[in-house]
């Protein structure tokens, strides 16, 4: 790396002596994916951060303006590799609010199923390897192996473990079968074990606790104003969540409790984190008590809806139908208009502002990146802690790279 | 947001920019008002006082090929009230050659990297930002790839990067 391109410290550091620069990843254990940290230190106290990110920089806002509605899901679901499924959601969601469209019953009770699962998922992973990071390599093997789980419960429903493509504008890819409401009611049966596992092993590690505790604080304000949202505002105590206010899917008829911590610090992320799976499981349990019958596009010969598969390979009508919705030029138009559409994802608000020039595909569709604005606010929770702490923060806010960088 | 919420925010705007040419438009319940570039600070800084407290997104979009756009660039600013809920959408315009804009940051800090997002992208300068430079593209970078005419595939972006030998690293 040539000298000019590090880069320089910043205002406050100037004014003191013996300070040093140490780089930070990109290629770092504790980075999990490329993000890169220039740190000015005191010894070893961080003096200042500052994040440098790009590395998977990809473009994806660009290929939403030639992708149209249905064909972007794929490359919203590498976006955050870690909870794929809940970025299919939110950006089906948004096309949805645009288009003016209400899903079925049916619908709405497996995508809020499946967007339960992957917090449970996504929360498995952030909070395994934030203890993974300091050193406890048993509680993440725990945490990965329930994981594993969902990754078969995503399989069974769409054929796909991980990039499931499983939501189409009005419905879903398949409906889900008897045996895969029995697979989801048993991980629900064995979770709470696997939960105990793990959190015995972390909760009260009075090794995990003195790292994690008052390390990183954010306070309340700051997280307002810095736009920080789910998990890490929550812990510091901002009370929101868009599944209560602003409730989307089944939500509405589900009875589950906020999560909050006071604090603020990597340990009340982590405890909020924690706290969630539980309500989550609570709601999984309850959607599939009421999972409604019926189907799960949106009905009619209309182009909103996709046909079903069977229909299309067995009658004419029915592959005109998917003709009429697939070919560019004889799809739904859409509203000349912009709209913002947001859900709380595992990592806080994931919302598409959509701009539409009525075409079946965006103008312009801009996703608000929880990971980008907490990512903003770390040198703020990092300066005056200790070097080794840095990985501390960085696995309580859960970066997820390509979603930082799109 | 409710109706009566709207005419809130209609007030409170009002009553800071008597004189301001503001248009208010809505869709599908989202609310969303036009000010003009010179005024978006004060508008802003008005919202905030009322109880815009967190700037949830703030975004642009190249409307060279947009049908009846008369405007080249729309700055949007997505606010929330996290206590009430209230969101409301505040869209600006620009046009070159004059693709400057003031600076949300010290109104909001967490504008920050989301300006310099935009700039990166689309090559908006956001005035008094206190540390303004490209946010995921490499400093040397020279073109602005979201804008509408900077093609989708092609040839042309590689040689915006240095040629760095072994022995200069």
């Amino acid at each position: 790396m040539p000298l000019e391109l590090i880069d320089s410290p910043g205002a406050d550091s100037n004014q003191r002596e013996g300070l040093w620069t140490l780089n930070f990843g990109p290629q770092h254990p504790a980075t999990h994916t490329t993000l890169r940290l220039v740190l000015q230190l005191d010894g070893e106290m961080v003096v200042d951060a500052e994040p440098d990110i790009g590395f998977l920089h990809s473009g994806f806002e660009k290929l939403a303006e030639v992708l149209d509605y249905n064909q972007y899901v794929t490359i919203v679901d590498r976006m955050n590799y870690i909870s794929p499924m809940a970025n299919e959601i939110a950006w089906h969601h948004a096309v949805e609010g645009l288009l003016g469209i209400e899903l079925t019953p049916r619908c709405k009770y497996i995508r809020t199923i499946f967007a339960e699962l992957m917090r449970i998922h996504d929360h498995l992973l952030c909070t395994g390897t934030c203890v993974l990071d300091l050193g406890g390599a048993t509680a993440f093997m725990y945490a990965f192996n329930e994981r594993e789980k969902i990754y078969e419960i995503c399989e069974r429903a769409s054929g796909q473990r991980f990039h499931t493509g499983y939501t189409r504008v009005g419905g879903l890819l398949y409906d889900v079968t008897d045996d895969w409401v029995q697979m989801v009611r048993e991980f629900c049966k064995t979770f709470p074990k696997a939960y105990r596992d793990f959190a015995g092993l972390v909760m009260k590690n009075r090794i995990f606790v003195e790292r994690t505790r008052g390390v990183g604080v954010l306070s309340k304000a700051d997280a307002i104003a810095g736009g920080a949202t789910g998990p890490v505002a929550r812990a510091s105590g901002v009370e929101r969540d868009l599944r209560r206010d602003e409730p989307y899917l089944a939500y509405d008829d589900l009875d589950f409790d906020v999560c909050c911590a006071e604090g603020g610090d990597c340990y009340a992320r982590f405890q909020v984190r924690m706290m969630e799976m539980l309500e989550s499981l609570k709601i999984i349990e309850q959607a599939l008590d009421r999972l409604p019958s019926g189907p799960v596009f949106i009905s009619g010969t209309g182009k909103e809806g996709l046909p079903d598969k069977r229909e299309v390979y067995r009658s004419i009508e029915g592959l005109i139908h998917h003709f009429e919705n697939i070919m560019p030029n004889r799809q739904m138009p859409s509203p000349k208009e912009s709209y913002y559409g947001a859900t709380e994802s595992p990592n806080g608000e994931l919302g598409y502002y959509i701009v539409s020039d009525g075409d079946f595909r965006a103008y312009r569709a801009r996703t608000r990146p929880p990971s980008l604005l907490h990512f903003s606010l770390f040198s703020r929770m990092i300066r005056g802690c200790m070097l080794s702490d840095v990985a501390a923060v960085l696995g309580s806010i859960n970066i997820i790279a390509a979603e930082l960088d799109r | 947001m409710t109706e009566s919420a709207e005419s809130d925010w209609k007030q409170v705007l009002e009553k800071a920019l008597p004189s301001a040419n503001l248009r208010w438009s809505e869709f599908r319940n989202q609310h969303r008002v036009d000010v003009p570039a010179s005024a978006i600070v004060a508008v802003l800084t008005a919202l905030r006082d009322a109880g815009m407290d967190q700037l949830c997104d703030l975004t642009a979009v190249d409307l060279l090929e947009y049908p009846g756009a008369t405007d080249r660039f729309e700055v949007v600013y997505l606010l929330l009230n996290t206590t009430s809920g209230q969101r409301l959408t505040v869209r600006t315009h620009l046009n070159e050659p004059d693709l400057k804009i003031p600076s949300a940051v010290p109104i909001w800090f967490g504008a920050d990297w989301l300006e310099r997002e935009v700039y990166d992208m689309y090559g908006i300068v956001f005035e008094g930002h206190p540390n303004f430079k490209r946010l995921l593209l490499p400093e040397a970078f020279e073109s602005f790839p979201m804008r509408k005419d900077y093609p989708v595939k092609g040839r042309g972006e590689r040689h915006n990067f240095p040629i760095i030998t072994r022995a200069e690293s």
